[in-house]
């Protein structure tokens, strides 16, 4: 019965996708089956973890002597879930948005097309249980959300970010096969159970560990590989934009945790180390960048780095643990990164959704044309500025008790034996709260210029409040989610339990207390959190606050023109731009950036003192770019021209080729 | 009874803060030779504040209203934390050092929001340092803190206190380290000298003024109210923290009003140690103070391993 439903989730956006390549008068439709086939995931998802029996069946498709394998048990059923909730959301979001967009009906055909193949894509990856149907499933999902970056090709920087991800995506998969080559050629079969049952020796564990890593991980955007994914995100329409961000990222994780905790028969410290290691530097330098970037979307896409960062560091703490024998320990650091895998879906796709809303009212993503907004769409401010708060992870948000788990899970380190280990998860503990504090940095400079000041053009000058109902109720339910999670986040807790008990067979330890007033995941001894008391706490004394000081015995203030010290004439250029609101941190990190930075003064009638203009020019570049992607290209061009030397045209050394080739297999065959 | 006492230790909290900023501000005019204004002069201030009729710039939007509400909040919220006079508060066990540090985070979001609502140069001055000096102390202040949840296996403070009462006098090397680094940070987040200094009317040196230079009449009073409490919050965390010999663990009349005396105590010399070096020390330039939080950071990670290599039982 579950499956059915998973199954008639991924039939249903199938549907949707066919149904826009008819172009039947009824558009309608394509958006109803989108809506519906995230309500099946979402019913799917939370039957199955709730029930939590593995389902297994087969489909006679793919290759006649290998049919499908499919398997649904916890982990797929939590990303089926997370899939659901976004696909639910973006179905009311998409008709208004891509109506509105697009005029014409060819392009709407093509990307409600793309959108339904690239959901059903990821579900059948989550369903995926032979390696076989697994790398169709991720291609499926690579191929379709190609066209849709690609989807505005008009523009030929958009035809260049779509190359880099189509690249970067088909090298990753190249990866993503060799890891399971290595493994299943120690195994009988490339059905997961298969794999799960192969007698692999350690080295070559931890060489289809290193691959795993790297080919999901290149989807994932980890730092250093990330590269793509800040050119590839903001390109597509922002619905779009909120799936690869918010979902189609916590794939490639499901991949990545599938793989390492399920599929390798054993996990070893030293791979938790490189997790933590690599999580740390992604979440840092995903923020630090995310921070220095105009461009809402661009800035939004190197956070998702800096959350996918998060989440593998606290995967790597997980393993580390597991390693290490203390298995409910692990269970915590599991349940703490799925928690934030869950809630960064959700923060992000609202943030995604809302600069879609301001692009759409404005026309004007450059966070430095835009300020003012919170008078002209106000609605619009408070649903964004909830996902900032979220994000930023401040009490009472879900942001917040993802971190608060990932925190008591590092600090569970003196459990450890080795002193390497309990010295440097501390330290990843403090990159934690730095990575926390730059979010709450960056998205004080995101809001504030966006929603409050002074509008800076004429568009933000001009914008109104979105009128369509349809278009706010995406955010509204995303925004609720937030908030309701925050508050009663052992919702999603207790099912998680289900997750790891199938993974890694254990669970949160006994002593630990999950109700909806306390939060206990130690015991309650060692660290509790009751958001709801909190919240309780708040009202009481907000209300109280407001009792004496808004009485009856207030006086009403005096609204006048701002103080401008006497001289007159305060414009919106006098207000702080995103360069000069990080600038402390763009000079206190300068290492970290490759920044070219420029002023140039001209002088008025060739003296030294009177300055006529001053044109100042930043242009900050990501370190990866240069040390790690631009060597590669070299390489690849060099040897190409190596290789390119036996192609000489002259058919007698084709024919030459051809006759040692055959000498050559003949002498290997006479072996 | 439980709850009584907590909800007085948190009024207690409320209503003692602006006496402690009237008691800082006496040592430091007795030193600098000038003559001091009563201790009740916060009070005062306050109360002509809430008075007064708040002058708002055109341009403010709801979120400037609300800002000053929501930071007073927090502070409060905060304040039903941290052991006062006792521990083992009902309030206590809903949240633990990190969520404490979150409060103080959901106050500074919404001030520097406040500081960019109106569209002035200074405002987004203010906001700009104001977070950035804040995501450098606050990984410094969680080394700190972590310090010490670590060796009582306990992130909430009152478990905490209670931990190191019980575990006797043993010089913990650690703790040298995170009382220093807690002092450093303590400075840099309350706004005080060599990072920003609270009595500037320099606008180009300003830092938290900055952000509420919009601000008047009772919601300035609310922020002022709320920053005094900040200073008072840090100053009980480092006393009861690292000295909590004194704090009663029984809600009995007699060991809660000796919990109290020996407070006032603890935050007499502390204060008289802040005017100290507040009068001897020059407030320093803005991109001198990564060395100093980096300095802080440095020893609480220095304390944090020191518990790991020399104080661990393994």
């Amino acid at each position: 019965m579950i499956l059915h439903l998973a199954y008639s989730a991924v039939l249903l956006s199938l549907a949707s996708a066919v149904f826009a390549l008819l172009q039947t008068r009824f558009n309608a439709l394509v958006f109803l089956f989108l809506g519906l086939s995230g309500a099946f995931a979402i019913a799917a998802g939370v039957g199955e973890l709730l029930d939590q029996t593995v389902l297994i069946d087969k489909i006679p498709l793919g290759l006649p002597w290998q049919a499908w394998h499919i398997r649904f048990d916890g982990l797929s059923a939590f990303f089926l879930l997370i899939i659901g909730i976004a696909v639910f959301v973006v179905s009311f979001y998409a008709p208004n948005y891509t109506m509105n967009e697009q005029k014409d009906p060819q392009s709407f055909a093509v990307l409600s097309l793309f959108t339904g193949l690239f959901i059903a894509g990821m579900m059948l990856v989550l369903l995926a249980d032979d390696a076989f149907m697994f790398m169709i499933a991720w291609e499926l999902m690579s191929v379709a959300s190609y066209f849709l970056v690609a989807f505005k090709h008009e523009n030929s920087a958009n035809r260049r970010a779509a190359f880099l991800y189509l690249l970067m995506a088909e090298v990753g998969a190249l990866l993503i096969i060799l890891a399971f080559g290595v493994v299943a050629s120690f195994a009988d079969g490339f059905t997961f159970d298969a794999l799960r049952a192969s007698a692999i020796p350690t080295i070559w564990m931890s060489i289809a560990f290193g691959l795993a890593l790297m080919g999901f991980g290149m989807k994932a955007g980890l730092v250093p590989i990330h590269v793509w994914l800040p050119e590839a995100h903001p390109v597509a329409p922002s619905h779009i934009s909120a799936l690869m961000s918010g979902v189609m990222l916590k794939v490639a994780l499901y991949g990545l945790i599938r793989f390492c905790f399920d599929l390798l028969p054993e996990v070893h410290w030293q791979w938790g180390v490189v997790l933590l290691i690599i999580g740390t530097i992604s979440a840092l330098s995903g923020i630090l960048y995310a921070m220095m970037q105009q461009n809402l979307k661009r800035l939004l896409a190197y956070s998702s780095v800096e959350n996918i960062g998060i989440i593998v560091m606290v995967l790597g703490l997980s393993m580390i643990f597991l390693a290490n024998n203390h298995k409910e320990l692990a269970a915590l650091g599991l349940v703490a990164a799925l928690f934030h895998a869950f809630n960064h879906a959700l923060f992000k796709n609202l943030l995604f959704l809302g600069a879609g809303m301001i692009h759409h009212q404005t026309h004007e993503l450059n966070i430095d044309m835009l300020g003012g907004l919170i008078k002209k769409m106000p609605e619009t401010s408070v649903l964004f500025l909830i996902g900032c708060m979220s994000i930023s992870s401040l009490p009472l948000f879900n942001g917040f008790v993802s971190e608060w788990l990932a925190f008591q899970t590092a600090l569970q380190v003196d459990v450890l034996d080795n002193g390497v280990l309990r010295s440097m998860i501390p330290v990843s503990a403090a990159a934690l709260a730095l990575t926390a504090a730059l979010a709450a940095a960056c998205f004080v400079k995101v809001f504030g210029l966006i929603f409050l000041g002074v509008p800076r053009s004429r568009h933000a000058e001009k914008a109104k409040e979105i009128d369509s109902f349809s278009m706010m109720i995406a955010p509204v339910i995303l925004a609720t989610f937030c908030f309701f999670f925050g508050i009663f986040p052992s919702v999603i807790l207790d099912l998680l339990s289900g997750v790891t008990s199938h993974i890694i067979d254990a669970t949160l330890p006994q002593t630990s207390v999950l109700t909806p007033l306390w939060l206990a995941p130690v015991s309650m001894q060692q660290a509790s959190y009751s958001p709801f008391l909190i919240l309780i706490s708040v009202l009481i004394t907000a209300l109280v606050l407001f009792f004496f000081l808004h009485g009856k015995g207030a006086t009403k203030a005096r609204i006048v023109p701002t103080w401008d010290c006497g001289f007159g004439a305060l414009s919106p250029r006098m207000q702080y731009t995103s360069n000069a609101f990080t600038m402390p941190l763009r000079r206190i990190f300068a290492t970290a950036f490759l920044i070219d930075e420029k002023i140039e003064k001209t002088m008025r009638e060739n003296t030294k003192l009177n300055v006529a203009e001053v044109r100042y020019s930043l242009h900050i570049q990501d370190h990866s770019w240069v040390h790690v992607y631009q060597p590669i290209e070299r390489g690849v061009n060099r040897v190409a021209k190596q290789v390119g030397r036996i192609q000489t045209g002259n058919i007698r050394t084709y024919i030459g080729y051809s006759l040692a080739t055959l000498i050559l297999l003949l002498w290997v065959v006479s072996l | 009874m439980n709850w009584a006492i907590a909800i007085l230790q948190t009024v207690l909290f409320v209503a003692l803060a602006p006496l402690l900023a009237g008691f800082l501000k006496f040592c430091k005019c007795r030193l600098q030779n000038r003559r001091a204004p009563s201790f009740l002069q916060p009070y005062r201030d306050l109360l002509k504040l809430t008075r007064k009729q708040p002058v708002i710039s055109e341009n403010a939007s709801w979120l400037f209203y609300v800002a000053p509400y929501i930071i007073f909040t927090m502070m409060i919220l905060a304040a039903t934390v941290i052991p006062l006079i006792a521990v083992d508060m009902p309030t206590s066990e809903s949240a633990d050092v990190i969520v404490l540090v979150g409060f103080f985070a959901f106050a500074r979001f919404f001030l520097a929001l406040a500081g960019l609502d109106i569209g002035t140069a200074f405002g987004g001055m203010g906001s700009s340092r104001e977070m950035t000096i804040s995501s450098l102390a606050e990984p410094a202040m969680l080394m700190a803190v972590f310090t010490i949840t670590m060796t009582a296996s306990n992130t909430d403070l009152s478990g905490a206190i209670l931990h190191i009462l019980h575990s006797g006098s043993t010089l913990h090397p650690s703790f040298v380290f995170a009382l220093f680094a807690l002092i450093l940070v303590a400075v840099a987040e309350t706004g005080r000298i060599p990072v920003d200094n609270p009595t500037t009317h320099l606008e180009l040196t300003m830092i938290h003024e900055a952000m509420i230079l919009e601000y008047s009449g009772r919601h300035l009073a609310l922020i002022e109210w709320a920053s005094q409490l900040k200073l008072m919050l840090y100053g009980v965390l480092i006393a009861n923290l690292f000295f909590p010999w004194g704090i009663a663990q029984s809600f009995t009349f007699g060991a809660l009003s000796f919990a109290l005396v020996v407070l006032v105590l603890k935050l007499v010399v502390l204060s008289i140690f802040l005017a100290l070096a507040e009068t001897a020390v020059a407030k320093m330039r803005l991109f001198r103070v990564q060395e100093y939080l980096g300095f802080a950071y440095l020893l609480g990670l220095l304390g944090m391993l020191s518990h790991i290599i020399l104080e661990s039982t393994r």
